[in-house]
């Protein structure tokens, strides 16, 4: 393979690795993204709403998070210690999109029992942003 | 050589094998104790979000298959993945599953704190300590397994809460 082809390829090959990789985000992008697709104005108090009160199941998202998820969590049947939720006490959190989206289909599912919809994440995201130090 | 030199080296070997030869045994019965399968990076990030990582070997590769096909019912949750990164993992533990002979028992429920294995390794724990409120449950190895983590699960690393 010529100089030429090789770093051609390579760049494809970043290019690539690049797009699967963490699809890079920040709460405010995300909370925009939802509320725009939602065609409603995020509300914290329904987001704290929805996140702390159960769904006619057995958990809670609070069950696993706590009903403030400024501190540690902890795993309702593990007891596997979970970090914050709240994107000013955990940095990494709501900063991969793709992650988001895999624990809302999750966590959803098992305490709703179906998807979250754009107006609920958003109204979620909404309010574990109110939550500071 | 002296004839009694002689037999002073027979005996010396004799007891040099035998000793070896007990080491043999305890590490062959501490099988799980030797260096640890390095966890494939994705099985580390996916897999233990809820729960420590468990090394593949502890179950064997017909467990992992099932529990891979079934991750929207995973105990209780929904642990569903992009079917890209099902293959992947699914994969990766179906090489590294257990081949031993304890390990390729499969438990019920595909449960590894069910293994007859397990539960012979934990017969000293008593009733009370598995009802601690800081151990939860028996898949929760971080609890007094300090090395969990790690995938070390020797025996000089346990601390048992109170």
């Amino acid at each position: 393979m010529n100089h030429l082809t090789l770093s051609r390829f390579a760049l494809a090959t970043i290019s690539v690795a690049s797009a699967a990789a963490a699809h890079a985000t920040t709460p405010a992008e995300l909370l925009a993204g939802y509320g725009a697709q939602a065609g409603q104005a995020a509300s914290a108090a329904r987001g704290q709403q929805l996140f702390t009160t159960r769904h006619g199941r057995e958990w809670s998202c609070s069950t696993c998070h706590g009903a403030t998820p400024t501190g540690m969590g902890k795993h309702a049947s593990t007891g596997k210690q979970i970090a914050p939720m709240a994107p000013a006490f955990n940095a990494e959190r709501f900063s991969d999109a793709a992650k988001v989206e895999k624990w809302f289909r999750r966590n959803c599912n098992d305490v709703v029992a179906r998807e979250c919809s754009a107006g609920e994440k958003a109204d979620v995201i909404a309010w574990l942003t109110t939550l500071r130090p | 050589m002296t004839h009694s030199n002689h037999d002073l080296w027979r005996t010396a070997c004799a007891a040099l094998v035998l000793a070896v030869g007990c080491a043999s045994a305890a590490w062959a019965e501490d099988d799980h104790h030797k260096q640890a399968v390095p966890l494939l990076a994705q099985y580390k990030q996916e897999c233990a979000a809820c729960h420590v990582a468990f090394p593949p070997g502890l179950l064997p590769a017909a467990s992992w298959q099932r529990l891979m096909n079934n991750l929207p019912r995973h105990f209780g949750t929904d642990a569903s993945l992009d079917p890209a990164t099902v293959k992947t993992v699914s994969s990766w533990l179906g090489v590294n599953a257990g081949t031993s002979k304890r390990a390729r028992e499969v438990p019920p429920e595909d449960r590894i704190t069910r293994s007859a294995w397990f539960i012979r390794k934990h017969d000293e724990v008593s009733a009370a300590t598995w009802r601690l409120p800081a151990l939860k449950s028996a898949a929760n190895c971080a609890a007094c397994h300090t090395g969990a983590d790690q995938g070390d699960f020797n025996e000089r690393n346990i601390r048992i809460p109170r």
